[in-house]
């Protein structure tokens, strides 16, 4: 552990096998008929989402970006959706992308995220898609029991016996308590989205897929982000998210292709940033634009390649899997 | 004394809760992929040694504490209070019990100790990892014994009991791990 700070913090053998996995992943999506892409890693406008911080820094040359500001993306996924409305059919894109504010043993403030799409895909056949790439992806080297999925509602109705979509801010608290959960300061008396994520993060995501792939889906409405609303009671959105030994893998939606509802998400998400404190973020018309154009029914999904590469490598920390991480860039 | 970030958190960071001073043990970022950011924290109370988890929301600041370790020599005992010396600047502190707590049988007068400092007070009191002290009272050992099976008691100068090999006699001087409280060896004087 005294290696000195030249060296890669990941050995030659979690390289190596990197690079194979990457392989069997463009090997999965050719003979799939998706089709790799690549997006722009800086850009004129960025996500709004008030969780997700983006880098940013100014253009100073030629042209029309001249004395600009660019944003290094958190994710590939708004010009992704622009090349689905133009027509691409179903795509992927290995990409590396960038979270200020995020690092820590699960954590690289750059990382590398897979993120498809696939055309006429629900969020449930996407999760059968994802289970394909994952048995794929881990044969040989993490034995995998049968996959489980659970609604939001239902895993927070399993590990702490609680309604997550109609629990007061009170009850969820006095659930965190007796549970040993310890309540962090300055938690807000009116928003119960904090206080779920404190309770998924220390209450359940430690159980969730232990041996197996676990999904989780259904969000509430709050949580939705970019996917589409299911009416009900209550109204769901669209999501998953696949867990694996504790580990959060990946995020994908039934993507939202309205346009209106997409510019009222981004105005409020903006609104949410400046009561935080944060800065407002400009919003990203040319993916509004194509969703106005017409975005084909869809589902995607971004997964962690690097966390996919510990998980199959046997390793606790991220930093273990990336040659050169953040520390030592 | 500054207020730390929670991107500045790190095993050993020295920070203030509750009107008590603690150290960070353990410092984990969790955050789902789209919600709230926590730092999952375990703290140590460096006057009691609890330990216990916390958890921040990523950004938030907390108080630093004012906490200190230097050397110091112990001088004596006045019946209530452990008083130290710092051996630079010959300046004179005092240790209430509850900082010296178990050292308390280790500590010989001259000792280096490491001492723990909170506001320029003595917060803990650590022995040396290794004494040296007579023996003042122990049964007379069998004759022909070598060191290791079995053993017996035996009082030290500060009134420590440790268990020495049969061998070892009432004024011989030894050598002791306080962190075990175990013999280690005989010291010729």
């Amino acid at each position: 552990m005294t290696s000195p700070s030249w060296r890669p913090s990941a050995d030659l053998a979690t390289l190596r096998l990197r690079a194979e996995l990457l392989q069997r992943i463009r090997a999965f999506f050719a003979t799939r008929g998706v089709l790799e892409v690549e997006t722009p890693a800086l850009s004129a406008a960025t996500v709004t989402h008030p969780h997700l911080a983006s880098f940013r820094t100014r253009y100073s040359g030629p042209g029309p970006r001249y004395g600009g500001t660019l944003y290094l993306h958190t994710s590939p996924e708004f010009p992704m959706k622009r090349l689905l409305a133009a027509g691409s059919g179903c795509i992927y894109q290995i990409a590396r992308v960038f979270r200020d504010g995020e690092a820590g043993r699960l954590h690289n403030p750059e990382f590398t995220l897979l993120e498809w799409y696939r055309v006429g895909f629900d969020h449930h056949r996407l999760m059968d898609e994802v289970t394909e790439l994952m048995t794929t992806s881990l044969a040989g080297r993490l034995a995998l029991a049968a996959p489980e999925r659970w609604s939001y509602r239902e895993i927070f109705q399993r590990y702490l016996a609680l309604d997550p979509h109609r629990a007061t801010v009170t009850e969820l608290a006095a659930c965190a308590e007796p549970r040993g959960i310890p309540i962090p300061a300055g938690m807000p008396a009116d928003d119960a989205d904090p206080w779920l994520d404190l309770l998924l993060t220390h209450g359940i995501e430690p159980h969730l897929g232990q041996g197996r792939l676990t999904f989780v889906y259904d969000y509430p409405a709050s949580q939705a982000a970019l996917a589409r609303l299911r009416p009900g009671d209550p109204p769901v959105g669209e999501r998953f998210e696949l867990y694996l030994n504790g580990l959060e893998l990946a995020n994908g939606f039934h993507e939202l292709g309205d346009a209106d509802e997409q510019r009222g998400r981004f105005a409020r998400e903006n609104a949410a940033r400046r009561i935080l404190g944060l800065p407002m973020m400009p919003l990203d018309e040319h993916l509004l634009d194509a969703l106005k154009a017409g975005l084909p029914d869809c589902a995607g999904v971004a997964l962690g390649l690097d966390r996919l590469v510990m998980l199959a490598a046997g390793k606790d920390s991220i930093q273990e899997v990336i040659a050169f991480p953040a520390e030592h860039a | 004394m500054a207020n730390y970030s929670t991107n500045e958190f790190k095993s050993g960071l020295k920070i203030m809760l509750d009107g008590d001073p603690w150290a960070i043990v353990e410092n984990e970022f969790v955050k789902p992929g789209k919600g709230q950011a926590f730092n999952r924290v375990k703290v140590r109370n460096l006057r009691t040694n609890r330990v216990l988890e916390r958890t921040f929301k990523s950004g938030d600041t907390v108080e630093g504490a004012d906490v200190l370790d230097v050397e110091l020599q112990y001088l004596y005992n006045d019946g209530e209070n452990w008083h130290f010396m710092d051996p630079q600047s010959y300046e004179q502190l005092t240790a209430d019990a509850a900082a010296v707590g178990d050292a308390a049988k280790w500590l010989k007068e001259q000792a280096i100790c490491q001492v723990t400092l909170w506001n320029g007070v003595p917060l803990n009191v650590a022995a040396p990892n290794f004494v040296v002290m007579a023996i003042v009272e122990t049964d007379p050992g069998v004759r022909g014994d070598t060191s290791g099976g079995g053993g017996k008691p035996a009082t030290l100068e500060t009134g420590a009991v440790v268990r020495v090999p049969l061998f070892v006699q009432t004024g011989e001087v030894i050598k002791v791990d306080t962190r075990t409280g175990e013999y280690v060896s005989r010291v010729k004087e």
